[in-house]
């Protein structure tokens, strides 16, 4: 039985990765940017645990703007992926220039908060 | 100024101090005369100015003291220097003829003088402001005075008067020149000085009908004069910013008067009553502290003294008290204002009224006796019901009507505070304590308060002590004394005083020890007692420790307030107090520097590993447009956005956020544009490929 599950875990894990890699290298990036962003977020709150959370903005700030562009990049991908029946009529150009708007507006709350 | 404005505060705080009208002016007495010395006699034995020497010299004469020779030499080496240069002006060769009729220098030969009196007649022809007539006209009059024999003409004297009277207004002030509207009562003085000058120099060439016209301008100028409740008139200049004061607004008032009146035969109808009112005016400004004032308070006094038509004579006392006991009589001298003596004359006490009994007068018309030795008149009986206290006693001055030189003017009537005193008796002082219930006596003690007794009682919170003595004037009538305090003294030093009440028939205290012993802190003990009488009008007040007294109170109940701590060394309180340790803000801990460090390191790693993960995925940039006309808005575009960021890391750094906001929105429109033209080109690149 576990020969099986284990087994199993390894095909699908196997599945995943041959359909991962059929996306397209764009979305890829955008997918490794959101996961730098997650890690350095964790990190952060791993020094916090470690020290406690005396300039409190400042954690705040650290982590919430690894977040936050973490989400935009999240909304950058939906809109760009070509599969998306929905965002179809938008250009992916658009779509970028809302991502970088957007970025821009962030990081100056961000800086502003952080103290 | 300040000076001024401080006299005029001194004058106030004297004319608010004297309540009822009622109040004593002094002549000019030898302190002025002293006071003169001091301000008038400069150290460095020469004055700065022909004014200031001119002033000095005048006060001092006025005054009769004698000038140093030395102070004298120099001066008229100054007059000298100025009466012979041709170049000098109007204002100083007035003030050195002024100096040179006080001193008498020797000025030479007469070439001299010539020169002068061309000087001052060619000022008189173009003078074309107050001050230049006055200072040509007064020069001009004081040459005639000191040097006779000189012949000065004026030119036409009539039209100069006219000009002159040009400068005058309706409402009694005078302008200084033609072209300034600025109007003021001193402006007035010199205009009056200068005009009496014209009619001195050219008497009968100046209609009658013009100087009428002016004495009627000059009664004008009385309507602005001013008056404190004490009697006292002055005058003040309306506007704001006068460089007057009062002192001076009135002196300059008398003296233009009375060199009018002088020079005019008939003289003017001045009223009696605002004339003695100016003169206790400057009277009562005591010993003025500016030289300016000084001298302006003098010679107006100076010029009220020796006048012919009104000459204020004033009433004073050299003392206000009368004492009963003593048996002295009450003194009331007459003088002119200077201190000169009175002409024969009598005074009469109308009225003494008692400040008990306001509507009816002790002494009615009682005539006063003059003693020709001292020159005062006295009062040397008083009724047999001219008990203690406060009385206003009005005088009246009567002028014997023999041919007298000048004419001199008093006050209706002459209000004057008196203060009567006696020796008070004290009788049946007594001291007992009382049982409170019973009201009997337990003990009791006759005092005598003239002497410090001996006095030992003892009581207990049920009893009661009572003091009462009887206070009786020398006229047998109940005296209420205005302090009667009862003190009350603990061992350790803690007071407490009560006040005798003085009724219709004694004076008497009780003290209800059982209400009392909250207030006494339920201290028991020895006290001191010591009794306090006083009064204004009684000589023998007194101050009398009667004894002690051994209270026994009860205990202390928890609640109680406890006695004030008494300090013994109230000194200390003067020296530096305790530091003061200042409490601050546990700054939070910090974690330790490597660790920071690591962790910085360790935020690095990610970044570090998305720029491999992108080699790894492949990722290029091989779409950033080559043609140069799209790679500029490109590279723009790039550049832009790091602008941005670096932009953000100044704010942090040390911009403020209103700064950052401005360089944002200007990259922001300028971004806008750029990327805008940048993604359209690479959006219409893609599509030329899609539909390809």
């Amino acid at each position: 039985m576990v020969k099986s599950t284990s087994k199993d875990a390894q095909d699908l894990f196997r599945s995943l990765r041959s359909a991962y890699s059929a996306t397209p290298t764009n979305l890829k990036i955008i997918d490794l940017y959101v996961v730098f962003a997650v890690f350095t977020a964790l990190i952060q709150v791993a020094y916090m645990a470690m020290v406690g959370s005396f300039p409190f903005n400042s954690f705040l700030s650290g982590v919430l703007s690894c977040i936050g562009t973490a989400v935009l990049a999240v909304c950058l991908r939906i809109q760009v992926n070509k599969e998306n029946k929905e965002f179809k009529d938008l250009a992916p150009e658009r779509a970028f220039a809302d991502f970088v708007l957007c970025n821009l507006v962030l990081h100056l709350v961000i800086i502003n908060f952080l103290g | 100024m300040m000076a001024g404005s401080g006299l005029h505060f001194v004058v106030l705080i004297l004319a608010v101090a004297i309540c009822g009208a009622a109040s004593v002016f002094q002549p000019i007495s030898d302190s002025h005369r002293s006071a003169a010395v001091d301000v008038f006699v400069p150290v460095d034995g020469s004055y700065k100015s022909l004014e200031e020497a001119y002033e000095a010299l005048k006060t001092l004469e006025i005054l009769g003291i004698d000038k140093k020779s030395d102070l004298s030499s120099r001066t008229c080496e100054n007059v000298v220097k100025v009466l012979g240069s041709s170049s000098s002006t109007l204002k100083d060769a007035f003030y050195a003829l002024s100096v040179n009729g006080i001193l008498k220098c020797k000025t030479g030969e007469a070439v001299l003088l010539k020169d002068i009196v061309s000087q001052l007649q060619a000022g008189v022809k173009g003078a074309k402001s107050l001050l230049d007539f006055y200072y040509s006209v007064r020069g001009l009059v004081l040459v005639k005075e000191q040097f006779s024999g000189t012949d000065l003409s004026i030119g036409d004297a009539e039209a100069i008067f006219r000009s002159i009277k040009t400068l005058s207004q309706t409402d009694g002030r005078w302008r200084y020149s033609s072209n300034n509207p600025e109007s003021s009562t001193f402006a007035a003085d010199l205009a009056f000085e200068t005009l009496a000058g014209v009619i001195s120099l050219a008497p009968s060439e100046i209609d009658q009908s013009l100087i009428q016209t002016l004495k009627t301008g000059i009664l004008k100028l009385f309507d602005s004069i001013q008056k404190y409740d004490d009697g006292t008139f002055y005058f003040d200049e309306k506007s704001v910013d006068a460089s007057q004061s009062p002192i001076s607004t009135t002196a300059s008032v008398i003296k233009g008067l009375t060199s009018f009146a002088a020079s005019e035969s008939t003289g003017l109808n001045l009223p009696g009553d605002k004339i003695v009112g100016l003169a206790k005016f400057l009277l009562g400004v005591g010993i003025p502290g500016d030289a300016k004032d000084f001298f302006n308070q003098i010679d107006a006094l100076a010029c009220l003294e020796d006048n012919r038509f009104s000459v204020p004579l004033i009433l004073s006392l050299p003392s206000t008290v009368i004492s009963l006991s003593k048996k002295e009589p009450l003194k009331v001298k007459v003088s002119t204002v200077l201190g000169s003596t009175a002409p024969a004359l009598s005074v009469k006490l109308t009225q003494a009224i008692s400040s008990r009994s306001k509507d009816s007068s002790v002494i009615n018309n009682q005539e006063l006796k003059f003693d020709a030795d001292s020159a005062t008149y006295f009062l040397d009986s008083f009724p047999k019901n001219f008990d203690v206290g406060k009385y206003t006693f009005i005088f009246e001055i009567v002028l014997d009507d023999s041919a007298n030189e000048k004419a001199y003017i008093t006050e209706a009537q002459t209000k004057v505070p008196i203060a009567a005193t006696g020796v008070i008796s004290i009788e049946n002082a007594e001291i007992a304590v009382l049982d409170s219930d019973l009201g009997s006596v337990e003990s009791q003690k006759k005092l005598d308060l003239t002497k410090d007794g001996a006095v030992s009682l003892s009581a207990n919170h049920l009893q009661k002590l009572r003091l009462s003595f009887q206070l009786t004037s020398p006229l047998g009538h109940v005296f209420k004394p205005h302090q009667a305090f009862f003190k009350l003294k603990h061992e350790s030093q803690v007071e407490h005083i009560f006040l005798v009440k003085t009724s219709a028939k004694k004076s008497e205290l009780v003290l209800d020890f059982l209400g009392l012993v909250e207030k006494l802190y339920y201290l028991s003990g020895k006290y001191e007692i010591q009794l306090t009488i006083g009064d204004a009008s009684m000589e023998n007040s007194l101050l009398s420790n009667i004894g002690h007294i051994e209270l026994d109170l009860p205990e202390r109940p928890e609640k109680a307030p406890r006695p004030p701590v008494q300090s013994t060394e109230s000194h200390s309180s003067y020296g530096p107090k305790a530091e003061i340790s200042h409490i601050f803000r546990i700054p939070e801990k910090l974690p330790a520097k490597q660790l920071s460090l690591v962790f910085l390191g360790l935020i690095v790693l990610p970044f570090i590993g998305f720029l491999i993960g992108l080699t790894q995925l492949g990722a290029n940039i091989k779409s950033f447009p080559s043609s140069a006309g799209s790679a500029i808005p490109a590279l723009l575009f790039h550049g832009g956005i790091a602008a941005v960021l670096l932009l953000y890391v100044l704010f942090w750094w040390k911009l403020d956020l209103f700064t950052t906001l401005k360089g944002v929105s200007l990259l922001g429109v300028f971004l806008l544009f750029v990327g805008h033209r940048t993604l359209s080109q690479l959006a219409a690149a893609s599509n030329k490929l899609k539909s390809a």
